[in-house]
C-alpha cells in the first residue's frame, strides 16, 4: 500500500507490503541505515526511533501505521554540524565500543531527558533496559547520560591523547550519528540478496537435493548446492572438516545445505523454502560422555574424538598431601551474542576475481579458507573490513564469506548476505560446554602439592578452533598456583551439537570455574580465609607451571589479588528477606597465540605533510571489532612521532600482509608493537636525514617463539600471561532464589595500561558477559536441537542486571611487548563467573557446581550436577589434533582419502 | 497481503465480518515479531491503530471500562489508582514496548504469562466484545481464557475492552522472572482484598494453561486473621496445590509452585500490614 510519512521532517511517499516494518522501510526503503536491526524481536531496542514523538522499537511497528505520522531517527538527533549533547557524553566517557547498540541507546536516553531532564541511575538502567549493549557493560553508558544531564561532570576523553591517557574513539563520530557502515548496512548498486537453507535435524543422511521450483520462483538468479562449489567443498580454521555446503550428510542443527540469489530477501526466502531436502535422520550423539563410548554413533567417519591433551608433571598421586579436595562442574553452550549480525557484500569482477566487504576477526584467514573453495588463487579474493557490531570470538569462523563470493561469482551481480537474530544462532560457532572433574591435595597450613584435573569439552560437529581451545584449557586446569604436582586430561570431542570454537576466554572460563571452586572448598576444609590461600599459592615470576613453563614474564598476581580485596565493599542495607554474599576468584589466560604457533603482524605507517601540516597514516589489516583498537594504533604514533593528526586506513588484504586475528588478548601487542617499530624506524629516520616529504615504513612484528607439548604434556607453550582478581557481592532472595549482583571490583594485571578509560571499558564489558554465564546465558540443547535461540529465550544482561564494576589496573610491564603491555580484552569474563559464583554460595550455603545457577539451584530444587565417574581417557596417538594424524591439515582431498 | 483500515469501531466490526480471514492488529508488538520470523504469512491484516474509541477508559457509577487499544505505558500513567494493573503495566518489557502493547493485544494473546490478566482475573473483571451481528457481549474473563494462546472469541468479535467493578481496597501484583528487566513471567501472582475486607481474590500467572484464581486459598482466607502465620503458611500451601505448572525452557514446575506458595503468603502478609 502506498503510505505517506514525515521521516525526520521530510515528507515521504513509499509503497510498502502490509508485513513491512517501520524499521525496514527506514533501512532499505529510505536508506537511514543508522537505526540498527539486531533482532526484530523487540529485545535489543538498537532499532528505537521516536513516532509522533513516542519511543518505539521500529522492527515491530508496522509501516504501514506509520502512515500520516510521524517518525524521528538518530540521523535527527543532531541535525547541525555540532554534535548532540548526548552524543559529545557518549564519546567523552568511553560509552562507545562497537556502537551497533548507540544509535538506539542515543534515542532512548534522549527521550528519557526529554521526559525527565535529570534522571538518577536507577531511573536511567530503568529507561534504557531495553536497549542492550553486549560490550560496555552498561556503566559508561549510565556515566555518559549522568553527564549530559549536567550531574556529573565531564570526564573528558582527550581529542588526540597518547599511551597512556583517555584519548577519544578514532570511529567515535560516525558511530554516534548513525553514519558508521557495518556489514548490514552495505549496498550496491545492482545488489542481490543472498540467504542460507539450513538443516533442520542435527544428523541426517540427504538422499537428494531438488531446487527445480526454487530456480523458478520470481526474482531468483540462483540456488546452490554442495555440486556447485568449483573448489575445495571444505574449510576449516585449524582443520578443513566443515562442508561448505552439505552433500551427503548433515552434522548439526543449522548447517548450510543450499544459497540462494534473489532480487530480494522475500524473494530469496520463499525461494529457499521450495527447495525440496530429502533427509534420512541418522541416530544423534548429543550428550559429550556419550560421544566417548565405543559403540556410540560415529559424527566423522574416523571418530569422535578430536583431540586429548595429557600433561604430567612431577608425582600427582603424591602422599605429601594432607587434605584433598574433590569436585566436578559443568558449564553450558555459552553465545557470544554480538549485537551486529554476521554480513558481509560479494562484489565480482570481470577478470572472475571477486571483493568481499565483511564482518571478520582476521581477514587473512578468511582468505586463505575461501579461496580454495572459490578455486582462486588468493589474489583474486580481496577482503576489506566492514564495520564489526562486536565479535568476541564469533567472527573467527567463517559465515557467509565463500556462500556470498559463490553466488556473486555466479550471478555476476554483487550479492549480500545478513544473518537476522535467529540464524545468527547457527550461523557461528560457541562457548564449548564443559565439564571438569579436578583433585586438588595441599598441606595443612595450606600448600598446594598437587593437582589432578580430567577435562571434557563438547565441540560440536566441526573442529573450528576446538583443538586450540582445549589446550589453552588444559594448560590452565590448575589455575594461576604453584602446584609442584600435576596431571591433567583434557579432550574434546565432536558431537551432532552446533559447532564450538571461539569465544572470549578461549577455553580458560570453563577451567577458572572449576579451580576457583575447588580452591573455596579447599579454604573451607583447611578453615583457611580463600583470600590468603589464593596468596600463599599464587605464581609470580619464576614460578614453574603444570607444563614445565617457566613464568619468564611478569606475574604481579599478589598484588592483583590484594589490591582486588581492598577495594571497598558497597555500603548498602539490604532488603527485608534478603542475604548477601560475597565471592573472590582469580584467573589467568595467555596472551597472542600459543603451541610454536607462527603468529605475527604487519603495520606500514607513513608520514608526510598534508594541508594540516605532518600528519600520519597507519595501515594494518587488523580489526577493531570495538575494543579501540585504532584508537591504540594511532595513540602509539601520536606518542613516538608527535603527530596529532593520525589517520588509521581501512583494513584490506590488497593493501598489506596479515595482522593475525583480533583475539587471544593479542592485537594491542601485536600489531601495536608492529606499528610502534615503523614508527622508530621512523624516527631514526628523521633523525640521521632530517624531515622528508614523505616517509614510509612497513615493520612486521612477531612475538617470541613457542613450543608444542611434548609427549609428557611439557613445553614453553604460550608467549606470556595475564592475571586478574574479581570480587562479587550478590544479594539473594532465599524464598524465592532470585540474585542480583550488587557491585564487581576487578584488578587486572595490564602490564601497561595505553587507554585508561578503555581498558575500564574491556574489564566491565567482560565481567557482564561473566555474570550472563553465572545466572542466566545457555544455550539449551536437547537431543542436538537448539532450544531457545533467540533474544526471547537466550537472555543476556540488562542495564538493570549489570552492577556498578569498579576496576583497576597494575602495571608491570611485561618484558618485549610494546611499552610492557598486555591484552586485557578477556580476562575479566574469565573470573566475573566463579567469583560470582561464590558469592551465591556464601550466601546461600548450596553447593552449585554448574552454571547459570538457576532459582531451582538456589532454593535446593535441583540436586548439583552429579557425575557416574570420570570420563575416559581416550586411546589416541598423541598430543596432536586426530585431525593432523589424517594430513587434514593439508585439504580435503587427504579426508576423501581417509574416508 | 491486504491492509483493512477501518475509522471507527462499527467500521471496524463490519469489516471483521466481512472479512475474518484479516488478522488485526494494534500495537503489533506480538503480531510483528511471528511476521518478522515469517511463522504467520496471513492473507490480511485488519489495522485497528486509527479506531480512536478503543483508545480510552473511564470509570462511571462504579464501573471501570479499559479500551482494548490503552497502551500499557497509559495504563501505568493513567490507571494509578488501580495499583495491581498500573504495576503490571509497569512490569512489561521496555518502554519502547509499552509505548505500543495494547491490554486488548495482550488478552487476544492469552498467553498464561500476560502480565495484565492476573490482575483483571482478581478484579473479576468482563471482556467486553462486540460484532457487528450479534453487538455486543461481556465475557467473564475465566470464560473468554479457554487454554494457552486459545481465546472464545468468536470470528467476526473484536475486542472492545475489559470492564470490572472498582475495588478501593489494596492489591498487590508481582512477578518473577530469570532476569531483572525485560523478561517473560515464570510465575506472576496479584492479590487483591475485597471491599469488607473479608477476603482476598488470588490469580496466578504463568502456573497453568490460562491464568489461574486460587479459589481455595480464597475460600479458606475468608473471615481468618491474616496476620496469624499459621493462616499464611495454609494460605501459601493451598495456592500452589491449585497450580498446573509445567517445565519449560524459562523454569521448572517444582519452582513454579513453590513461588506460588512464597508469593501467595507474602501478599497476604502485605495485605495484613496495609490495613493496619
Ligand atoms: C520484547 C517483548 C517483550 C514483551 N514483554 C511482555 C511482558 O513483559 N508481559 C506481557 O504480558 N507481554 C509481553 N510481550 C507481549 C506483548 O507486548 C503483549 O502481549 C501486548 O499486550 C500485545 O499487544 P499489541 O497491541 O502489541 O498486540 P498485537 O501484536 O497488535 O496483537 C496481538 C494479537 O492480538 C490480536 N488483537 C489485538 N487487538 C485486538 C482486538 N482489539 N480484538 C481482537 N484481537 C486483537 C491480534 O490479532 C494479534 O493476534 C512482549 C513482547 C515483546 C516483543
Ligand atoms: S531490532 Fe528491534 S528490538 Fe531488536
Ligand atoms: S557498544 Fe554496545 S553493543 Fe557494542
Amino acid at each position: 500500500m502506498l503510505i505517506h510519512a514525515t521521516v525526520n521532517g521530510t515528507q515521504h511517499t513509499v509503497h510498502v507490503a502490509p508485513e513491512t516494518s517501520l524499521l525496514t522501510l527506514l533501512r532499505d526503503e529510505l536508506g537511514l541505515t543508522g537505526t540498527k536491526n539486531a533482532c526484530e524481536e523487540g529485545e535489543c531496542g538498537s532499532c528505537s526511533v521516536w513516532l509522533d514523538g513516542e519511543l518505539v522499537c521500529s522492527c515491530l511497528v508496522p509501516a504501514l501505521q506509520a502512515n500520516r505520522h510521524e517518525v524521528r531517527t538518530i540521523e535527527a538527533l543532531a541535525p547541525g554540524e555540532e554534535l548532540h549533547p548526548l552524543q559529545d557524553a557518549f564519546l567523552a566517557t568511553g560509552a562507545v565500543q562497537c556502537g551497533f547498540c548507540t544509535p538506539g541507546l542515543l534515542v532512548a536516553a534522549e527521550d528519557l531527558l526529554e521526559r525527565n531532564p535529570s534522571p538518577s541511575d536507577d531511573e536511567i538502567r530503568e529507561a534504557l533496559a531495553g536497549n542492550f549493549c553486549r560490550c560496555t557493560g552498561y556503566q559508561k553508558i549510565v556515566e555518559a547520560v549522568q553527564v549530559a544531564s549536567g550531574r556529573a561532570g565531564l570526564l573528558t576523553a582527550v581529542e588526540h591523547g597518547k599511551v597512556g591517557e583517555s584519548a577519544r574513539r578514532v570511529d567515535g563520530i560516525p558511530k554516534v550519528t548513525g553514519a558508521f557502515t557495518y556489514g548490514s548496512d552495505l549496498r550496491a548498486d545492482g545488489m542481490l540478496q543472498g540467504v542460507t537453507l539450513r538443516s533442520p535435524h542435527p544428523s541426517a543422511r540427504i538422499h537428494s537435493i531438488d531446487v527445480t521450483k526454487a530456480e523458478a520462483a520470481p526474482g531468483v538468479h540462483a540456488v546452490l548446492t554442495a555440486d556447485d562449489v568449483p573448489g575445495k567443498p571444505t574449510f576449516g580454521l585449524e582443520y578443513s572438516d566443515q562442508p561448505v555446503l552439505a552433500s551427503d550428510v548433515v552434522r548439526y542443527e543449522g548447517e548450510p545445505v543450499a544459497i540462494v540469489a534473489a532480487e530480494t530477501l522475500e524473494q530469496a526466502r520463499r525461494a529457499a523454502e521450495l527447495v525440496e531436502v530429502e533427509y534420512e535422520p541418522l541416530s544423534v550423539v548429543s550428550d559429550m560422555e556419550d560421544a566417548l563410548r565405543p559403540d556410540a554413533p560415529q559424527v566423522h567417519e574416523f571418530g569422535n574424538v578430536l583431540r586429548h591433551v595429557h600433561i604430567l608433571h612431577g608425582e600427582p598421586d603424591t602422599t605429601e598431601a594432607d587434605v584433598w579436595v574433590e569436585g566436578y562442574y559443568e558449564t553450558p553452550m555459552q553465545d557470544q551474542a554480538a549485537l551486529g549480525p554476521e554480513a558481509g557484500l560479494a562484489v565480482p569482477s570481470e577478470d572472475g576475481s571477486v571483493d568481499l566487504h565483511v564482518t571478520t576477526q582476521w581477514l587473512h584467514v578468511d582468505r586463505q579458507q575461501i579461496a580454495p573453495c572459490l578455486d582462486l588463487p588468493e589474489e583474486k579474493v580481496r577482503i576489506t573490513l566492514t564495520g564489526v557490531g562486536g565479535a568476541f570470538g564469533s567472527r573467527e569462523d567463517i559465515h557467509v564469506q565463500i556462500h556470498a563470493c559463490l553466488l556473486a561469482l555466479r550471478t555476476k551481480r554483487p550479492v549480500k548476505m545478513t544473518y537476522g537474530r535467529e540464524e545468527s544462532f547457527s550461523g557461528h560457532v560457541h562457548r564449548h560446554p564443559s565439564r571438569t572433574w579436578i583433585r586438588y591435595g595441599a598441606t595443612k597450613e595450606g600448600r598446594l602439592v598437587a593437582a589432578d584435573v580430567r577435562l571434557l569439552l563438547d565441540g560440536g560437529a566441526y573442529a573450528s578452533s576446538s583443538p586450540a581451545v582445549l589446550a589453552n584449557a588444559s594448560t590452565f586446569a590448575a589455575g594461576p598456583y604453584e602446584v609442584p604436582n600435576a596431571r591433567i586430561e583434557g579432550t574434546v570431542v565432536y558431537t551432532n551439537n552446533p559447532p564450538c570454537g571461539a569465544m572470549r576466554g578461549f577455553g580458560a572460563p570453563q577451567v577458572c570455574f572449576a579451580y576457583e571452586s575447588a580452591m573455596d572448598n579447599l579454604a573451607a576444609k583447611l578453615g583457611i580465609d580463600p583470600i590468603e590461600l589464593r596468596l600463599k599459592n599464587a605464581v609470580s615470576s619464576g614460578s614453574v607451571l603444570p607444563t614445565g613453563q617457566v613464568l619468564t614474564g611478569s606475574a604481579p598476581l599478589r598484588e592483583v589479588i590484594e589490591r582486588c580485596a581492598a577495594i571497598p565493599l558497597p555500603e548498602h542495607a539490604p532488603l527485608d528477606a534478603m542475604t548477601h554474599g560475597v565471592g573472590f576468584a582469580v584467573g589467568f589466560k595467555n596472551v597472542a597465540y600459543s603451541e610454536g604457533f607462527d603468529d605475527s603482524a604487519e603495520a606500514t605507517v607513513t608520514i608526510e605533510v598534508g594541508p594540516n601540516g605532518l600528519e600520519a597514516q597507519v595501515q594494518t589489516a587488523a580489526v577493531d571489532y570495538g575494543q579501540g583498537l585504532y584508537t591504540v594504533l594511532a595513540q602509539i604514533v601520536r606518542t613516538e612521532l608527535g603527530i596529532e593528526h593520525v589517520v588509521v586506513l581501512p583494513s584490506d588484504t590488497s593493501a598489506i600482509g596479515s595482522a593475525g586475528s583480533t583475539s587471544a588478548s593479542r592485537q594491542t601487542t601485536m600489531a601495536g608493537a608492529a606499528v610502534l617499530a615503523a614508527c622508530r624506524e621512523i624516527r631514526a629516520e628523521l633523525d640521521t636525514n632530517g624531515a622528508a616529504e614523505s616517509i614510509t615504513r612497513t615493520v612486521t612484528y612477531q612475538h617470541r617463539v613457542t613450543t608444542g607439548f611434548d609427549e609428557k604434556g611439557q613445553g614453553d607453550i604460550h608467549v606470556a600471561f595475564a592475571f586478574i582478581a574479581e570480587r562479587a557481592v550478590v544479594e539473594v532472595d532465599e524464598e524465592l532464589g532470585l540474585a542480583r549482583v550488587v557491585q564487581i571490583a576487578a584488578v587486572q594485571d595490564a602490564g601497561r595500561v595505553i587507554n585508561p578509560q578503555g581498558a575500564e571499558g574491556q574489564v566491565e564489558g567482560g565481567a557482564a558477559i561473566g555474570l550472563g554465564l553465572a545466572l542466566m546465558e545457555e544455550l539449551q540443547l536437547e537431543e542436538g536441537q537448539v532450544r531457545n535461540g533467540s533474544f526471547t529465550d537466550y537472555l543476556i544482561p540488562t542495564a538493570l542486571d549489570v552492577p556498578p564494576v569498579i576496576s583497576g589496573f597494575v602495571e608491570v610491564p611485561e618484558p618485549g611487548a610494546p611499552y610492557g603491555v598486555k591484552g586485557i580484552g578477556e580476562l575479566a569474563t574469565v573470573a566475573a563467573t566463579p567469583a560470582i559464583v561464590a558469592a551465591l554460595r556464601a550466601a546461600t550455603g548450596r553447593v552449585l557446581n554448574r552454571v547459570p545457577v538457576n532459582p531451582d539451584d538456589l532454593l535446593g530444587l535441583r540436586a548439583p550436577a552429579a557425575t557416574a565417574g570420570r570420563a575416559p581417557i581416550p586411546d589416541v596417538p598423541g598430543q596432536q589434533p586426530i585431525p593432523e594424524y589424517l594430513g587434514m591439515a593439508l585439504g580435503q582431498q587427504e579426508l576423501m582419502k581417509a574416508r | 497481503m491486504d491492509v483493512l483500515t477501518p475509522y471507527s469501531l462499527d467500521e471496524a466490526l463490519e469489516v471483521r465480518f466481512t472479512h475474518p480471514e484479516a488478522t488485526p492488529v494494534a500495537g503489533g508488538t506480538d503480531l510483528m515479531v511471528d511476521l518478522n520470523a515469517r511463522r504467520l504469512q496471513p492473507t490480511a491484516l485488519l489495522d485497528l491503530s486509527h479506531v480512536d474509541e478503543l483508545g480510552t477508559w473511564q470509570k462511571e457509577s462504579g464501573t471501570v471500562f479499559v479500551g482494548a487499544g490503552m497502551t500499557f505505558a497509559r495504563i501505568a500513567r493513567e490507571l494509578t489508582e488501580f495499583p495491581p494493573l498500573a504495576d503490571a503495566a509497569r512490569s512489561v518489557a521496555s518502554p519502547q514496548i509499552r509505548n505500543r502493547a495494547t491490554i486488548g493485544g495482550n488478552l487476544a494473546t492469552a498467553s498464561p504469562a500476560g502480565d495484565s490478566i492476573p490482575a483483571l482475573a482478581a478484579y473479576d473483571a468482563d471482556v467486553v466484545v462486540a460484532s457487528s451481528k450479534t453487538g455486543m457481549r461481556r465475557v467473564p474473563l475465566g470464560e473468554f481464557l479457554v487454554g494457552p494462546k486459545r481465546t472464545s472469541l468468536a470470528p467476526d468479535e473484536l475486542i472492545v475492552g475489559v470492564e470490572w467493578q472498582s475495588v478501593t481496597r489494596p492489591g498487590s501484583f508481582v512477578k518473577i522472572g530469570r532476569r531483572n528487566a525485560m523478561v517473560i513471567a515464570v510465575a506472576s501472582a496479584c492479590l487483591q482484598v475485597d471491599d469488607e475486607w473479608h477476603g482476598v481474590r488470588l490469580a496466578l500467572g504463568s502456573v497453568g494453561p490460562t491464568v489461574l484464581r486460587a479459589r481455595h486459598a480464597e475460600e479458606f482466607a475468608e473471615d481468618l486473621d491474616w496476620s496469624d502465620p499459621a493462616t499464611l503458611v495454609e494460605f501459601g500451601r493451598l495456592a500452589a496445590a491449585e497450580t498446573q505448572p509445567i517445565d519449560d525452557r524459562r523454569g521448572s514446575a517444582a519452582y513454579r509452585r513453590h513461588v506460588v506458595e512464597v508469593l501467595a503468603r507474602r501478599l497476604l502478609a502485605q495485605a495484613e500490614k496495609a490495613r493496619c
